[in-house]
């Protein structure tokens, strides 16, 4: 945690200086957007449909939670080689400009997918994502995720306004331990684990038809116990070094 | 049969001349342990002078880079390096006693640096770059040993290395060392001032730049000349050579171009990627001014020696189906690439690197380039460079016949002319790290 909050002061402390210095002669404007169009090329914002459903949308994600995504794709922690090549040699600051500067990015989502649920799956989904099962030991998404699913700062992601490939193929991940995501267990891969698979079904349909509206919710909204269940929570900021 | 005659000849001329530098090597190292027991005493700020530059040396040899894991424990090892040998998993270095080199005295750590055997006599693979390290001076190597040292131990076992058939076999290794081997510090040209010679000790020794700028064989051994370029082992990337104009010889280069190069990752002309990048970024970048200057002096009269080698293949296009072909290229550049690299390839200095007039982009093998358009990159980021602008990937974009015209677009626009691109070539250019 220490790390994480020196280097964010340090970044917050550098960038107004290091962009009123900047003028480049020429027509490259001097901007995040244009440093990062290596990764806009497929977390474009344009609406998804058009695209790979696959890539999942990054702006507006928590700060914290998208330099843990950084560092892990960087350092091996989650695979997915074309990222990994482009993070490869960026420091630990500039990951975290990178992740500001997506966090900070506030674009409309997309709409909801449009998938045929049936009443007994939207029942049972609405009662995991919400209630969860106490008799499992199984907590509700929205005890962590926030009652309105939008997140929690600065770790915990939004569930809403992602495809429902890419739900799917995260919460497989974390089930089957893979090289994928989560080399080290974690409240998400306990969490996945416990999962029927008809429930990660309804889950991930019901969560890619919901309309995503609103914002990460504050700190305060995640209790400490639940926190103190996640590694990347409490873990000094995932780094790990 | 023909074959292992030749070994038998040439491992006796190299006995004599093993035997005669054994000698060589006792005196060197009796005097240069005469120099240390000068410096060894038990003055704790003496020691702790050894370690500032024995971390200094340690950078400049980039031992972290190949003795860390992705993500893992500095120096504790395990990483995964392949090569054609195989699957090196690098040892645990740190003053671990058990797992690492805790038990480990500074003769022990010579043999290994400076002549390839592990503590219990083991003979190391070349994977281990010693065949550059052997030139480092027994001073440096002590330095370099007390910086391990005074690390915090790790306790870390890692996995054995997949050693390739027929590389396991180790009576091959001991006939590879005795063909490809020279042991041997770094003897300094009278004929050239300290600054070159210092420069020649850091590129041919710690700096280990042979270990991917030359051409390797089947067996895995340098090639006759020195840094005169190859594709990396195991790696798919080819390092070009030092030496030739052609390349990435400096002859034409200023000094301070090279070095900026060197230590910030791109300069006007030129960006290091790939595993370059990962070498400034890990290592050159932390060297003083002064090194980085002298290992520009050094490299810049290497190119300039080398002037006289001709390019073999002029190319040209005349026939209609060609010129077709890198019109298509044409319009897949104006459409994904002229944003940043500009209507006529001229690149915007600093940022986005030129493609008209760069010898990466024209170099006999294509490989570079095409790995750039299908995985992108970023420069490393460095001090000079903190904020490092980047290149997409087009492999999700772009088709292997779509990468191979626009590649043979650039290869052959704004007065740049070099071989055309298939999409075979492309589909080769897969795969391997970075
Ligand atoms: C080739 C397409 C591609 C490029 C280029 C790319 N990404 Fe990604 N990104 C993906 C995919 C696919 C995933 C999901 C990987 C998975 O399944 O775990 C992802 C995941 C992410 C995540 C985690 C998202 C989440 O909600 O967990 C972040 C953060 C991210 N990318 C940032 C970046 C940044 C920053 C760059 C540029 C340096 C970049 N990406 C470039 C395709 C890409
Ligand atoms: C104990 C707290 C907790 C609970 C309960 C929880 N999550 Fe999570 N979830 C997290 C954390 C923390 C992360 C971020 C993990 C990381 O940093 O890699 C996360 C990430 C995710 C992601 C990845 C989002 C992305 O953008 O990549 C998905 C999908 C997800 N959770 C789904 C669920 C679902 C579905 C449930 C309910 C069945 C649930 N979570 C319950 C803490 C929780
Ligand atoms: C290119 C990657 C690479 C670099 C750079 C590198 N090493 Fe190694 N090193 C290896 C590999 C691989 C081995 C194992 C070789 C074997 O098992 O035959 C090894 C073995 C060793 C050993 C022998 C350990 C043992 O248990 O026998 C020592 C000591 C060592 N390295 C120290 C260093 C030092 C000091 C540096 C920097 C000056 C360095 N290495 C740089 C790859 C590297
Ligand atoms: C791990 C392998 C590796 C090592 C070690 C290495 N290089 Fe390289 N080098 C490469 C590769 C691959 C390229 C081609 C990619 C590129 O152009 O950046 C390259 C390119 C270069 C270039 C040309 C860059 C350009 O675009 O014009 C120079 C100059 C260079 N290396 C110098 C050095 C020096 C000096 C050392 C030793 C201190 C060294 N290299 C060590 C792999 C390596
Ligand atoms: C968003 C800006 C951008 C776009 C678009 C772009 N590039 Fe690049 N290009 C870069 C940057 C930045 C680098 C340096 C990357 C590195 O260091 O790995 C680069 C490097 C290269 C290199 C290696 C040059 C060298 O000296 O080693 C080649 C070749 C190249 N680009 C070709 C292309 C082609 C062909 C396209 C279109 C298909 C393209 N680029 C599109 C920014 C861009």
């Amino acid at each position: 945690m220490n790390h994480f909050i020196l280097i964010l002061i340090g970044f917050l402390v550098a960038t107004p200086i290091a962009n009123a210095t900047e003028t480049d002669s020429v027509t490259v404007p001097n901007t995040m957007a244009e440093r990062v169009k290596a990764c806009t090329i497929c977390h474009g914002d344009e609406d998804r449909a058009g695209r790979d459903a696959y890539y999942p949308r990054i702006a507006g994600k928590p700060q914290g939670y998208l330099f843990n995504q950084l560092l892990n794709f960087r350092d091996g922690r989650r695979y997915y080689q074309p990222m990994a090549i482009l993070l490869e040699n960026m420091s630990d600051e500039y990951l975290l400009e990178i992740a500001h500067y997506f966090s900070s990015l506030k674009l409309p989502y997309p709409p909801p997918e449009h998938i045929n649920l049936q009443p007994e799956e939207i029942k049972l989904a609405e009662q995991l994502v919400f209630s969860g099962d106490p008799e499992r030991e199984l907590p509700a998404c929205s005890a962590c995720h926030g009652d309105n699913l939008m997140g929690v700062e600065p770790f915990i992601p939004g569930l809403l306004g992602l495809s429902r490939v890419y739900i799917a193929a995260q919460l497989g991940s974390w089930r089957n331990g893979g090289v994928m995501r989560g080399q080290t267990p974690d409240c998400m891969s306990e969490i996945a684990k416990q999962l029927a698979s008809d429930e990660t079904n309804a889950i991930t349909k019901w969560l890619a038809v919901q309309p995503a509206s609103g914002n990460p919710n504050p700190v305060t909204a995640l209790a400490p116990e639940l926190a103190h269940r996640c590694h990347s929570i409490v873990q000094e900021n995932g780094a790990a070094k | 049969m023909k074959y292992l005659f030749f070994i038998s000849i040439a491992s006796r001329q190299k006995a004599g001349a093993l035997f005669f530098s054994c000698i060589l090597l006792m005196l060197l190292t009796m005097r240069l342990m005469a120099a240390d027991t000068v410096i060894e005493n038990p003055d704790l700020s003496v020691l702790e002078q050894q370690q500032t530059l024995g971390a200094y040396l340690t950078r400049v040899g980039n031992c972290m880079g190949c003795h860390t894991a992705k993500g893992g424990q500095e120096f504790a090892g395990g990483r995964r390096l392949s090569t054609s040998f195989g699957i090196f998993v690098t040892p645990n270095i740190t003053p671990d006693e058990e797992t690492g080199i805790g038990h480990w005295n500074q003769e022990d750590f010579w043999q290994a640096l400076h002549s390839g055997k592990s503590r219990d006599g083991r003979l190391l693979y070349p994977a281990f770059p010693y065949t550059e390290y052997t030139k480092v001076t027994r001073q440096d190597a002590n330095a370099i040993f007390a910086y391990l040292q005074s690390l915090p131990a790790v306790s870390q076992f890692n996995p054995p290395s997949e050693i390739h058939f027929p590389y396991n076999f180790k009576p091959l290794l001991s006939i590879w060392r005795t063909l490809y081997f020279k042991e041997g510090i770094y003897e300094p040209d009278e004929g050239k001032d300290e600054e070159w010679n210092r420069g020649a000790y850091l590129v041919q020794g710690l700096g280990h730049c042979n270990a991917c700028h030359t051409t390797r064989n089947l067996l895995g051994a340098s090639e006759g000349d020195t840094l005169t370029g190859g594709q990396i082992m195991g790696v798919n990337w080819y390092a070009p050579s030092l030496t030739s104009h052609l390349e990435a010889g400096a002859g034409d280069r200023t000094i301070e171009e090279l070095a900026e190069l060197l230590t910030t990752g791109i300069s006007e002309r030129a960006v290091a990627s790939g595993p370059m990048a990962t070498i400034v970024g890990q290592s050159l970048q932390h060297l003083t001014p002064e090194d980085i200057r002298a290992m520009a002096v050094y490299l810049k009269s290497l190119g300039e020696n080398h002037t006289n080698d001709s390019n073999g293949t002029s190319f040209s296009v005349t026939t209609g189906s060609l010129l077709k072909q890198l019109k298509q290229g044409g319009q897949l550049y104006e459409q994904y690439c002229q944003e940043c690299h500009g209507a006529t390839g001229e690149g915007v200095p600093g940022i986005y690197p030129p493609l008209a007039n760069n010898r990466s982009v024209v170099m006999d093998s294509p490989l570079n380039t095409i790995r750039s358009v299908l995985n992108g990159g970023y420069p490393p980021t460095t001090a000079g460079n903190p904020r490092p602008y980047g290149m997409p990937p087009f492999q999700q974009i772009l088709r292997d016949n779509e990468v191979a015209l626009v590649v043979s677009y650039i290869r052959n626009s704004w007065g740049n002319n070099a071989g055309l691109v298939t999409a075979i070539d492309v589909g080769r250019s897969k795969g391997g790290d970075h």
